[in-house]
């Protein structure tokens, strides 16, 4: 059965049972793979997409719920990969494994977007989703208000 | 310390690259250093220039986050003395290295080796490899070759100049008759530089660094496993047609141990469901009845290890001794292990310490174990979370009785490794069951399975009795640990061998019985026994009168690596026992892959109980450092990793059978939790030497915040999780 979701501002129609986790429609059905599955029950914030502007967790909730929705995914905050939140990413060096940052990035953007100038507090609150077991928190922190300042500047 | 030493009779084998450039793998005699280096047999090197002047560098280690990805190319990129900009990082062929000889000596990647350990033949590549290329240059030029400089990718004599990549392919001719010296320390142009960012940030900031289980092959489907829930047990039936209808499935495939008790590495004895897309394979799998011989492990929990462990402690242990008859270090002045006992007996100042405890923990690497397979009659291609290569496709070779010439085993970046990518039999799942079904499969480990199937890291007790001395020090001390039976040596290491010169001591040492899989699990050992030892220093030095900090400046004198890192805690720390009402600072030291990380803690306690981890800093002494900013990144890392668990973290064995195997029951460290404050100071001794860096700041920081809440609360917390302790 043919479902048609909006990934990236483009209308995918997917051949896929309704029921199917979104995380594994976006990676196995319309093939974009920077999200990605950590847990599977929500805790992780590794599957961390961004819907009609709120951060969410593709992982249990079926494709069907999304459609007609504006899902955006790592792939889509920039083209060349300078996105403010990339931006500071890069200079702050978040990254280790790199494997949470997908999730990480896309709950920071939610985030900025939001509340371009946020506090610790409100870091740790939009944060709290996303688990990094390399231990970046403190850079992450750091980058997302060197983000806001990269984009007010 | 470790020093290394290497011959440099060796030599080359140069061919030129399909670009036309230089390639370069450097054979060093199987005899030299063989041993310091861990066994193996030939060591080896790859670089390639292009033309353009583009050094590509591979690394034949992983890349989990810990940047062996930049470090190799890094020091390469040293002794080439080409500028950083022009360095591109390449992954290794392990088809190559196992069918020739290991090309590459080891692709192994643990234990913080990748600098300290590795370093003599890697640097030797980029000296040589610039050293072919002003011979080249002096050639061509017909200039004396002590004319010619080679400094940032450019070669030049008097007025005549030309890049590397001009030169490449007339380097590649040239033998050299002697092997250029590596650097020394002091000559270093590019390590040690504050500024070096690792190679692989960018990828990682835009989704397209590919894991495992990002890989797509033409046709493939997907698993998921299931082993027996009781770690040992085995498989005994399945019903398939129970499930066979369910949406998108389309195969089951036992998945068959051969070894009676399993080594990390071998398949387990399970089943799998292969579907159409992952969840449902995953679906079926947790509806399909199944029937397991749950072995010998069935009834245990944590309450009878538990009880087993306080059984064994209550009674003398095996003592360990080295070949001299001695225990460790610091105990070949004047010890006397026998003697312990009636000294104690003797004393009329004991301390009795209680029993300390950590239980299993786990790896949860960010990215469930994952493999790719896609076996065909003339050929096999693997991609799979591994930290071993090698290993990995001799491996899987083994498991499809095929020859390794056509086994194929794709380097990936992995989402995190910590030692569980030493443990896994994924990739033999991967490859047996795209043999039995004929197509390409991905095998993914749902989080549950993961958990309950790791290679835990083991538990440990261990408790101290000492007589002090009139000086308030300790005269006599004995300790003894227990640990399990698959790795013993965990639960002792940094014990027996602690630094601290005490004149009599005696170390005991027993293990339960244990039937979950254990494994290396970020600094082995050390991350369990260095909460006992150095909350049981802490204790001894509050019964004998000392501050924390001097007893231990006081009992490790003369030892300068350790004496530099304490020092500067006593120094740059703002170090006192003394804060207002419910604040504490604590101190704890450990060593593990030869670096030496102090941290010191400084805490809060409200009234109701709560804990807030204020500040943590460190203090390392690893002698080198190539990278200050990976080191700070290891060291911030290591430091979250493990209060991450002491914090929150311990698995709960019920009926055999690890019971919380997901993120909402196996809970972590989250950005709110994390200390506001992390400090890192790298503390390097003169007398230099190669230290690791991704682990060591673990260790010391759980009893480091321990000994801090002592001071705030006047209650010492002996186990973890600690969030679980009534402050
Ligand atoms: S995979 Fe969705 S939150 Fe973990
Ligand atoms: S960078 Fe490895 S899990 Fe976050």
């Amino acid at each position: 059965m043919a479902i048609t979701l909006n990934i990236n501002g483009e209308d995918r129609s997917l051949d896929i049972d309704p029921q199917m986790p979104l995380l594994w429609a976006i990676r196995e059905a319309a093939g974009l793979t920077g999200t990605k599955f950590g847990c599977g029950i929500a805790q992780c914030g590794n599957c961390t997409v961004i819907i009609d502007g709120n951060a969410v967790r593709s992982c249990n909730q079926p494709a069907a719920t999304a459609a007609g929705k504006s899902i955006r995914t790592i792939e889509s905050i920039s083209e060349n990969n300078d996105h403010p939140v990339q931006q500071a990413w890069q200079e702050l060096t978040v990254p280790q494994c790199g494997y949470c940052q997908s999730g990480q990035i896309m709950s920071a953007v939610a985030l900025l977007e939001k509340s371009p100038n946020p506090s610790d507090r409100e870091i740790d609150q939009a944060m709290a989703g996303n688990i990094c077991r390399c231990g970046t928190y403190p850079r992450i922190r750091a980058a997302i208000h060197r983000a806001a300042e990269i984009s007010s500047s | 310390m470790n020093k290394l030493q290497i011959s440099r009779r060796n030599f080359l084998r140069v061919s030129a690259s399909a670009a036309g450039g230089l390639m370069v793998s450097i054979h060093f005699p199987s005899m030299a250093g063989a041993q310091e280096m861990g066994g193996g047999a030939e060591i080896n090197a790859w670089l390639t220039i292009d033309p353009d002047n583009i050094v590509s560098i591979v690394t034949p280690q992983t890349e989990m986050g810990q940047g062996a990805f930049t470090a190799v190319p890094l020091m390469v990129a040293e002794e080439l003395n080409i500028p950083w900009e022009n360095v591109r990082h390449v992954f290794a062929d392990a088809n190559r290295h196992v069918n020739n000889d290991n090309l590459y000596t080891t692709t192994s990647t643990g234990g913080s080796t990748t600098v300290s350990r590795r370093h003599p033949y890697i640097m030797q590549a980029g000296a040589s490899a610039r050293e072919r290329l002003r011979v080249a240059a002096a050639n061509r030029w017909s200039v004396p070759l002590e004319s010619v400089v080679a400094e940032q990718g450019m070669l030049t004599s008097g007025d005549m100049q030309g890049t590397y990549g001009d030169f490449a392919a007339d380097a590649a001719e040239v033998t050299l008759e002697t092997e250029p010296a590596i650097k020394a320390y002091g000559d270093w142009w590019l390590l040690g530089k504050e500024d070096i960012k690792r190679l692989d940030i960018p990828l990682k900031t835009n989704g397209t660094a590919t894991y495992p289980i990002d890989v797509v092959v033409e046709g493939m489907v997907y698993a998921a496993c299931q082993a027996c829930p009781v770690p040992e047990g085995r498989l005994v039936s399945y019903d398939f047609d129970a499930v066979k209808d369910m949406p998108g499935v389309i195969a089951a495939v036992e998945l068959v141990q051969t070894k009676d008790v399993p080594s990390f590495t071998d398949l387990r004895s399970g089943v799998a469901i292969v579907a159409e897309s992952w969840y449902q394979a995953k679906n079926a799998l947790a509806v399909m009845p199944i029937t397991w011989d749950l072995g010998r492990g069935a009834s245990m929990s944590n309450e009878s290890m538990a009880a087993e462990a306080m059984q064994l402690i209550s009674q003398p242990g095996t003592v360990l001794l080295d070949e001299e008859g001695n225990i460790g270090r610091g105990l070949d002045q004047g010890v006397n292990h026998d003697a312990v006992y009636g000294i104690i007996e003797a004393s009329t100042n004991v301390v009795q310490g209680d029993v300390y405890h950590r239980p299993f923990e786990t790896h949860a690497t960010m990215m469930p174990p994952c493999a790719v397979a896609d076996v065909k009659e003339d050929r096999c291609d693997i991609w799979t979370f591994t930290q071993d290569i090698a290993r990995s496709l001799n491996e899987a070779a083994d498991q499809l009785g095929r020859d390794t010439t056509n086994v194929f085993l794709h380097q990936t970046y992995l989402g995190g490794g910590f030692g569980g990518g030493y443990n896994m039999d994924v990739h033999r799942q991967a490859a047996a069951i795209s043999a039995e079904i004929g197509r390409p499969v991905k095998v993914i480990r749902s989080r549950e399975e993961d958990i309950a199937q790791d290679s835990q890291r083991p538990p440990v007790w261990g408790t101290f009795t000492a007589a002090l001395g009139e000086d308030g020090l300790p005269e006599a001390l004995v300790t003894h640990f227990v640990g399990e039976e698959k790795m013993p040596a965990f639960a002792q290491r940094g014990v027996a061998n602690m630094p601290y010169l005490i004149p009599n001591r005696r170390h005991e040492n027993s293990s339960i019985q244990n039937h979950i899989p254990i494994g290396f699990h970020r600094a082995p050992g050390a991350n369990s026994t260095g909460f006992i030892v150095e909350q049981m220093v802490d204790e001894m030095a509050q019964a004998g009168g000392w501050d924390p900090l001097e007893w231990r400046l006081k009992l490790t004198e003369g030892n300068e690596p350790w004496q530099r890192v304490l020092l500067a805690m006593k120094e740059k720390s703002g170090w006192t026992t003394d804060m207002g009402d419910g604040e504490g600072m604590g101190c704890a030291v450990v060593e593990s892959h030869g670096t030496i990380a102090g941290c010191v803690a400084t805490v809060a306690v409200s009234r109701r109980g709560q804990l807030f981890i204020d500040k943590l800093q460190y203090f390392i002494n690893s002698g080198y450092v190539i990278s200050p900013l990976t080191a700070v990144e290891q060291a911030e890392s290591s430091a979250i990793w493990e209060m991450s668990h002491a914090m929150f973290g311990g698995l709960v064995i019920r009926d055999g059978r690890v019971v919380n195997t997901n993120f909402d029951s196996y809970t972590m460290m989250r950005m709110a939790d994390t200390p506001p404050v992390i400090e890192v100071s790298l503390e390097m001794s003169e007398d230099q030497w190669w230290g690791g860096l991704g682990e060591p700041t673990g260790p010391p920081t759980p009893p480091a915040v321990a000994n801090a809440i002592f001071y705030a609360t006047g209650t010492r917390v002996r186990s973890t999780p600690i969030a679980q302790a009534t402050l």
